[in-house]
């Protein structure tokens, strides 16, 4: 059975995909015209620097956001008016269209903003950290940690309401495990990395072999959720998500001062008066959770974590408080598109939104790559 | 079952245990090996010493003479005989090659791409031969290995002539970020791809994820027999680079100003890992780990010089290829793990023992 005859895209969906995708490459090239200003803020003793841009751009980011979530609750696969698609959403909790909108597409659309948010400022966190483009989540090791007990459970044909508990015991207990073994006098970048890459292999290994060994219908099911998919995903998820956000934001938003006293070097930040063991541990902890938590969620969906960082970089430079919440923006932004994307259009076959973070994505990062080339 | 997992534990856990407990030593006064006569002789004897017990131990017990005599004095009628001349002695072979492929061409993509996660898989060569060899069973219903030699080869060069071009773009070249970038993107992209047809079509699926895992057991060897002038050549090119990739590694500035023409030589060493991963991917499948983890483990032996490093590679990385391989042919008889599986899980110890163990220099 071959799927590519019924799953080719409609010429209207591929033109409003289309249009999305011209849409935010204009964005894009607005966000250049803001000149590069920055105010001080002072209260009492309170004050703080803000650049012009990063405000702007996150406010653009949330006006993007809020267009996709009216857009992501009107279409679908049962067709509703749009009047009484955002109505049913707001504040009618009677109307006949309950529950498609309440149950099934909200929550989902909640989610995937949640969890963008999550992989984004995690993967920003790391990659700053070991200052190395090419760090994320996924390639030291985390998401697979998380992936080899979920992983066993499906294919093993566990109860499947602890996947989500496992999945995120799983990705801290390798994250620990990472970081006592590149302990040694001190947490050294290049250590982490390596040791990363073996625990990653070790788990990789594990998975695979756990792939061999089952029968292919339960292999099935281990492969959609290590791809990333929102399916499914309930209001129980986006509470879970926004609570682990309300705790972990304002940590690693604070502690961006601090990463950025570690980026001097180590003898720099100690030279400052900069514990640096302690900072790094405590950024490397908020990053973990963060990544954890949506892996627990969604999946190991790994290009948000690996391409937004790169993306917000290369539109606002290097990290700050400003940038980590823009990244975070941005996140959700990305997963969203991707997950809409994704339900709609090869409809009526609904792709994993992993799938598409990475089909869309990357030529969307090779343009900001070309543009930021050009640019030096 | 319980025996798989004592045994990989036991393999797992005690070099980390060792790196764990050798804390006070540590060598600050340059690197491990300095004998390089004496350090080549011991790697090589190695060699032969995995390529012996390859050729001994298998799911059928046969006795060291039943060895010797397969080789030197062929019996066609004795069972042992035949089993290691058709089967153990090409995948030997076969192990032999790919290993020393991975083990070089990470070795010169960590080198040009001055990033310690650069892997042959990082400039999308894996993911190009797993895209070629997925859409070929799902649209072709291609299900022979002699038939995924050629889609494995030449989509693992595509995507990474593909990566190559696209880090090409904007000025200054392929530097070495965007190279890595590059191929990130688009192994990614074909990763998206390749994973859309895994789960959407079962047998495609069934059929590709024994290739996925990575084996050097009953391959096409006819096939891959044409490949093997390509490797010895890359190989060689790749190994007679060493010196040019020690001036690079310097940076980008004062290899320029040392007269050397950076770009010539990216691309020489780009064509070099093109064709040994090709080869390699060909070969055994995407077997990920020996590239990242050999060039790692040897410069932790014989610090950050490339000659050595590249020479090291090429004696080393057949080594835990074939040893993992092995493994995998007694630990479960009479079935067998897949090599792919088998190198992650008994190398990775060894990389996590010798990153803590030994000093470590920079890519």
């Amino acid at each position: 059975m071959h799927y590519l005859a019924i799953t080719t895209p409609t010429l209207q969906r591929s033109l409003t995909v289309l249009a999305g995708i011209c849409l935010t490459i204009l964005l894009i090239q607005l966000a250049d015209r803001i000149q590069p200003r920055s105010y001080t803020f002072r209260w009492k003793n309170i004050s703080s620097r803000f650049q012009l841009r990063v405000i702007w751009m996150s406010l653009g980011a949330i006006i993007v956001i809020t267009i996709l979530v009216g857009v992501g609750l009107i279409v679908g696969d049962y067709p509703i008016p749009a009047s009484k698609a955002i109505a049913t959403a707001l504040w009618d909790r009677n109307g006949e269209y309950d529950f498609i909108v309440n149950s099934l597409r909200f929550p989902r659309i909640i989610v995937a903003i949640l969890a963008g948010m999550c992989f984004a400022s995690s993967g920003l966190i790391f990659q700053s950290l070991i200052n190395n483009p090419l760090v994320s989540p996924d390639i030291i090791g985390i998401n697979s940690g998380a992936a080899v007990l979920a992983v066993a459970i499906l294919a093993a044909g566990g109860n499947i309401a602890y996947l989500p508990y496992a999945a995120f015991l799983g990705a801290l207990l390798t994250a620990a495990l990472i970081y006592l073994l590149s302990w040694k006098r001190g947490i050294s970048a290049t250590r982490l990395v390596l040791v990363g890459i073996g625990i990653n292999a070790v788990l990789g290994a594990i998975i695979t072999y756990i792939t061999i060994k089952y029968p292919i219908e339960r292999v099935v099911a281990a492969a959609r959720w290590q791809a990333g998919t929102l399916f499914g995903a309930t209001w129980d998820d986006a509470r879970t998500l926004s609570i682990g956000l309300l705790l972990l934001l304002p940590p690693a938003f604070f502690l961006t001062t601090r990463l950025r006293i570690l980026q001097l070097g180590d003898e720099t930040a100690i030279t400052i008066g900069s514990k640096i063991e302690r900072d790094r541990l405590a950024l490397l902890a908020v990053a973990s959770l963060l990544a954890a938590l949506a892996v627990s969620v969604v999946g190991p969906l790994g290009f948000v974590a690996l391409i937004v960082p790169q993306a917000a970089r290369l539109l606002l430079g290097s990290i700050t408080g400003g940038v980590l919440i823009f990244t975070a923006l941005l996140g959700g932004f990305f997963l969203l598109g991707a997950d809409l994307i994704a339900q709609r259009l090869f409809a009526p076959v609904m792709l994993p939104a992993g799938v598409i973070t990475a089909t869309f994505g990357g030529p969307y990062f090779l343009y900001l790559l070309a543009r930021y080339n050009r640019a030096n | 079952m319980i025996t798989i997992a004592l045994i990989f534990s036991a393999i797992t856990i005690a070099p980390i245990l060792a790196g764990l407990l050798s804390n006070r030593r540590d060598k600050e006064t340059g690197p491990f090996i300095t004998n390089h006569i004496l350090g080549l002789t011991v790697s090589l004897i190695l060699v032969i010493v995995i390529v012996l017990i390859s050729l001994r131990f298998g799911s059928l017990e046969i006795t060291w003479r039943t060895a010797w005599n397969a080789i030197f004095n062929y019996d066609t009628t004795n069972q042992g005989q035949i089993v290691v001349r058709e089967l153990r002695l090409p995948r030997t072979i076969l192990g032999l090659a790919a290993g020393s492929c991975l083990a070089v061409a990470g070795a010169l993509t960590q080198g040009i791409t001055r990033n310690p996660l650069g892997a042959p898989g990082i400039l999308g060569v894996n993911a190009g031969a797993a895209f070629a060899i997925v859409t070929a069973i799902y649209a072709a219903d291609i299900v022979s290995p002699e038939g995924y030699v050629w889609f494995a080869f030449f989509g693992a060069a595509g995507a990474s002539i593909l990566v190559y071009f696209i880090a090409q773009f904007g000025g200054g070249g392929a530097t070495p970020v965007k190279l890595a970038l590059a191929g990130v993107v688009i192994t990614a992209l074909l990763g998206g791809w390749t994973t859309s047809l895994l789960i959407l079509d079962l047998e495609t699926l069934d059929e590709a994820r024994f290739w996925l895992a990575g084996s050097i057991a009953s391959r096409g060897t006819d096939e891959i027999a044409v490949l093997f002038p390509v490797i010895v050549i890359a190989l060689f090119l790749g190994i007679s680079l060493g010196n040019q990739i020690n001036i690079l590694s310097l940076g980008e500035d004062i290899a320029i100003s040392l007269g050397q023409r950076i770009t010539t030589i990216r691309i020489a060493a780009g064509i070099v890992i093109i064709l040994l991963c090709g080869s390699a991917v060909a070969i055994a499948g995407p077997i990920a780990f020996v590239g990242l983890a050999i060039p790692h483990m040897v410069r932790s032996l014989v610090g950050p010089n490339y000659r050595w490093i590249l020479l090291y590679s090429l004696f080393l990385g057949p080594c835990l290829l074939l040893g993992a391989d092995v493994i995998g042919r007694l630990v479960v008889r009479p079935t067998e793990l897949q090599v792919g599986i088998v190198t992650a899980a008994a190398g990775a110890p060894f990389l996590i023992y010798l990153v803590r163990f030994t000093k470590l220099s920079d890519v």
